[in-house]
């Protein structure tokens, strides 16, 4: 075997010994030392990102098993950043007494699953984007059990890793099929074999549901609510940015690369299920109380508007994707910053007790605003943009009623949005929470993302680069 | 940087004032500063504008300016004025203007209600300007999202489900309009040179007829919910009701001139064909809006409801003007959109100081109020004077162009529905000499109203400078109408020329 080969993948060595050091600094670092762990992460992870920031060249390395190029290089970036902000986020609340000491595996767990991304996204063949799939979402449900003398932690963890594990059962039933069809799992010597025929729509059924449970599109998405409330919200916000978006981009890559040739079969199974996800994910939104719960609806919609690109099956398509995905990160990641503090802070997470939350800590309610515009896609923040690319990728290949229907939804989705900035605005009640200043690590987080939200949209040259590196790839691909 | 630029950069630099700014004089300093440059500039602009015209200069748009956005995606953004745009700045800067002084004691947070008013401003001024398909969008609903809180935090009554209703009734009109626009541009050239500029979508002419035919009505609703079309109008009466003194002038003012505008320069301009074939649906409809909002404006109680229903009536003139597609009946709906601009304002604006001190805007709990407050009566009869469309005054000028080119029309369907329309300058009348009637002359109903107080100094300017610009449009209006008529008549040829 030619050992050479493990060069080639430098992002992922990077974050390799990122995580070793982790790992042996959580092991051996005295407990003196260990005070300067949250940092210690952050700056290493900040270090991977800088290194392996967009590197340009293409590589196929193992025959074929590992393929990556500028644009997983995009997507790579893209995750680093959101796992950052949510690493820095997290400083916070990893500082309390009942999960202090599970501080190391948090760390080495979240950068496992980032991995698995990586791998995810780079592979040139199923099994190896199975075995990507899988490093990214078992260490989840460690995650999610972080808090493990509450109850909901616990129920939403078992929720989780039974979904996990029937998704994965699903998916591979589905890539059998293709297997039977084609007599390889590799990508690029699939796409060759296949034709329409009833084994190929049923394996591909299959493969599409498998990945809808990860992606939590409607109607595989009842675990969502249950899950993102019980989950530490830095895990929520985990599993609502970062593991959505590299699923979403390996979702539209696959279609693309292997399933090009037959995109009229899944593009009608798609066409249903935007539609669903984002009536669906919104129509619940509305009534939720809990803020937790309120993203996770929220969430699941902006997977509908994800598939968007996914659907349009066009380089620029995926470029528009990929842009969404990282507008979605800041926008997101503001508004769980903003829940993360004053959960920590107060424990509290329902949408009443932000009423006239305005008054006692405007610079937070600003950030929560900007979010809910951003995620409503409001101009001129970058929401704004990162929605009319979208919709205008759909709108290229002749989805015009699809785009009316996730227009119309937007709509329904900027009420939601709107009872938030109400409650923290308009409402005028006695305010729950006190005025306080919120640590470092948190707000420099949250100014990060709020920055994001206000630079990204205005400042074209991120769109050209992303769709330059995404272009480029995929026409070397055909 | 093109100077039109500057009519974006201002406010923006003013919201930075703003938000630096500690106390409520600086508040109101910065605010006078910015919106007074902003009126000079809009002046300026018009001078420069006739200028460059007397000097010959024949092209479509003036001043253009084109940038690359999104390489990528073909996003541009582009600017570039005729006279209709330069003529709506105008407008735009006088109202805010005025707006300013109107709001000059806001409680509570004046600040944050400067900074959303001027963002507001920034969508409204940077829409007139835009020609680019994308950036209309885009400043379009930048200035939407401003009123929900504006609204919400500073209004009066039910203003949360007013808020809500308007922000989302708006919104659902730009969802319409967002799949208009990308069907346009989608459909803009017929060799792959796709464009979201507006006059090269014009020349291009090759939207073909079957996607004009889907096209045209999601661009005109869009258009016409925020034109206040019936049935699209009923956030119009809740929404100025709820709001703000300034935010009603502002969005009666203008606002609400941005559906009107939109639906001649993208809808009619860039589908002629689908405009002649399905426009008398909508002159149906806003036949109806004419005559409904009236009708309504006579039974209301409320001064602002009153207004509001008017202005439904109003704005409903416009669109019903601009869809009889002749270059007089177009120069008279943009006449009135400038007329009922500056009237409303005005209206919204005295309406505002007389609930300021009665704190009532019930009409049947005031009365007499001539005696009382003697400048704010006489404003409030000139204004009422300027919407039943006395000679002398702005609203004369506009409606007898409108009717004079409705009448070029000598079909059956288009005679009905002019004579119609022309019913309801008598039924303004009845609204307006009641409300006149009740409000200002009888007796004095209420004691407490004895001891109030005339307008103060900074109300007399919002007021006069409102006053000025409706006799100046009713005493001189034919270097508008000209100004207006040249850039109309482009459209209306385009339109004319598929019979």
């Amino acid at each position: 075997m030619d050992y050479s080969n493990f060069l080639g993948m430098r992002d992922e060595l990077s974050l390799l010994v990122v995580i070793v050091l982790l790992f042996l600094y959580d092991t051996f670092g005295s407990a003196k030392s260990l005070k300067s762990f949250s940092a210690t992460a952050c700056i290493l992870l900040l270090a991977h990102t800088i290194f392996t920031f967009i590197p340009r060249e293409t590589v196929s390395l193992f025959g074929g098993m590992y393929q990556s190029g500028p644009a997983t290089s995009v997507i790579k970036t893209i995750l680093n950043i959101g796992t950052l902000l949510v690493l820095i986020q997290a400083s916070s609340w990893i500082k309390n007494e009942d999960v202090v000491i599970r501080r190391g595996e948090y760390y080495v767990l979240t950068l496992i699953t980032l991995l698995g991304m990586y791998l995810m996204t780079a592979s040139g063949n199923f099994l190896m984007f199975f075995l990507g799939l899988e490093t990214a979402s078992l260490p989840i449900t460690a995650l999610i059990a972080m808090e493990k003398y509450k109850h909901d932690s616990h129920e939403a963890a078992a929720k989780y890793v039974f979904i996990a594990v029937f998704s994965s059962a699903l998916m591979l039933l589905g890539i059998s099929y293709l297997y039977g069809i084609g007599g390889t799992l590799y990508f690029d010597d699939l796409s060759y074999m296949l034709t329409v025929s009833p084994l190929l729509i049923v394996g591909l059924v299959f493969f599409i549901s498998g990945l809808g449970f990860k992606l939590s599109l409607v109607p595989f998405h009842l675990w969502t609510a249950d899950v993102y409330q019980g989950a530490p919200t830095s895990i929520t916000a985990y599993l609502s940015v970062i593991s959505k978006g590299a699923a979403a981009f390996t979702f539209m890559m696959i279609l693309y690369k292997v399933f090009g040739p037959v995109e009229q079969i899944w593009q009608g199974i798609l066409y249903a299920l935007i539609i669903l996800t984002i009536t669906v994910g919104n129509l619940f939104a509305i009534r939720q109380q809990n803020l937790k719960r309120f993203l996770a609806f929220s969430s699941i919609s902006q997977a509908g508007y994800i598939m968007l690109g996914v659907i349009s099956n066009t380089p620029v398509g995926l470029a528009s994707l990929s842009y969404y995905v990282l507008v979605y990160i800041f926008s997101n990641l503001a508004a769980f910053g903003v829940i993360s503090v004053i959960e920590n802070r107060t424990g509290k997470v329902n949408i009443d007790d932000y009423n006239g939350l305005y008054k006692t800590n405007p610079k937070l309610s600003i950030a929560m605003m900007l979010a809910m515009f951003s995620l409503a896609g409001i101009p001129p923040f970058a929401g704004f943009f990162s929605k009319f690319f979208i919709f205008y990728v759909a709108a290229e290949q002749g989805f015009y009623i699809l785009v009316l229907i996730a227009l119309i939804n937007t709509v329904i989705s900027l009420y939601y949005y709107l009872l938030v900035v109400k409650a923290m605005f308009i409402k005028q009640d006695e305010c729950l929470i006190e005025n306080f200043r919120s640590d470092n690590a948190s707000r420099l987080s949250i100014s990060l993302c709020v920055l994001g939200i206000v630079v990204i949209g205005l400042i074209s040259g991120i769109y050209d680069q992303i769709f330059e590196y995404t272009y480029s790839h995929l026409i070397f691909n055909i | 940087m093109n100077f039109l630029s500057l009519f974006v950069l201002i406010p923006l630099l003013m919201m930075l004032g703003l938000a630096l700014s500690k106390d409520m004089k600086q508040i109101r300093l910065v605010a006078v500063t910015g919106s007074t440059i902003q009126l000079l500039l809009a002046i300026g602009l018009v001078a420069l504008y006739l200028f460059e015209r007397s000097a010959g200069n024949t092209a479509e748009m003036l001043f253009i300016a084109d940038t690359v956005w999104y390489a990528p995606l073909n996003i541009h953004y582009t600017v570039g004025v005729d006279g209709v745009s330069v003529a709506m700045i105008l407008l735009s800067a006088i109202i805010v203007f005025a707006g300013v002084f109107a709001s000059w004691k806001i409680e509570p947070l004046p600040k944050e209600f400067f900074l959303w008013l001027i963002l507001l401003s920034i969508g409204v001024f940077g829409f007139f300007i835009s020609i680019n398909l994308f950036t209309m969008f885009m400043y379009y609903e930048i200035a939407l999202i401003p009123m929900y809180l504006l609204i919400g935090v500073w209004g009066s009554g039910n203003k949360n489900y007013a808020a809500m209703k308007l922000t989302l009734m708006l919104m659902g009109g730009s969802a319409l309009l967002l799949v208009g626009i990308l069907g346009i541009y989608f459909h803009s050239s017929a060799d792959g040179h796709l464009t979201m500029n507006i006059l090269e979508i014009a020349k291009n002419n090759a939207i073909p007829m079957s996607a004009q035919y889907l096209f045209f009505p999601l661009t005109f609703v869009g258009f016409g919910v925020l034109g206040a079309m019936f049935p699209f109008h009923t956030w119009s009466p809740d929404g100025h009701a709820s709001a703000p003194t300034a935010v009603s002038m502002l969005h009666a003012g203008v606002l609400m001139k941005l559906g009107g505008y939109g639906c001649f320069r993208v809808a009619m301009y860039l589908m002629p064909q689908a405009t002649q074939e399905l426009s008398w649906i909508f002159l149906i409809l806003t036949g109806i809006s004419v005559v409904y909002g009236a009708f309504s404006a006579c039974v209301q109680k409320d001064l602002k409801y009153i207004n509001a229903y008017s202005s439904v009536s109003h704005c409903g003139l416009v669109l019903f003007a601009l869809l009889m597609w002749n270059t007089t009946a177009m120069t008279g709906a943009v006449l009135q959109m400038l007329s009922h601009g500056l009237m409303t304002a005005l209206f919204f604006a005295l309406i505002g100081m007389i609930y300021g001190r009665t704190h009532t805007r019930d009409i049947r709990e005031m009365g007499g109020l001539m005696k009382i407050m003697p400048f704010l009566s006489v404003c409030y009869v000139i204004a009422g004077l300027a919407s039943l469309g006395l000679p002398g005054l702005s609203g004369f000028v506009a409606e007898m162009t409108v009717f004079v080119g409705a009448f070029q029309w000598s079909d059956t369907f288009h005679r009905v529905f002019t004579i119609v329309a022309c019913t309801s300058i008598v039924i303004t009348a009845v609204y307006i000499l009641r409300v006149v009637g009740k409000l200002l002359y009888g007796k004095v109903e209420n004691e407490h109203h004895l001891s109030l107080t005339d307008a103060t100094w900074f109300e007399r300017l919002s007021a006069i400078s409102l006053i000025v610009s409706v006799a100046a449009l009713g005493i001189a209006p034919s270097w508008v109408s000209n100004m207006l008529s040249n850039s109309m008549e482009v459209i209306s040829q385009r339109i004319l020329q598929y019979i």
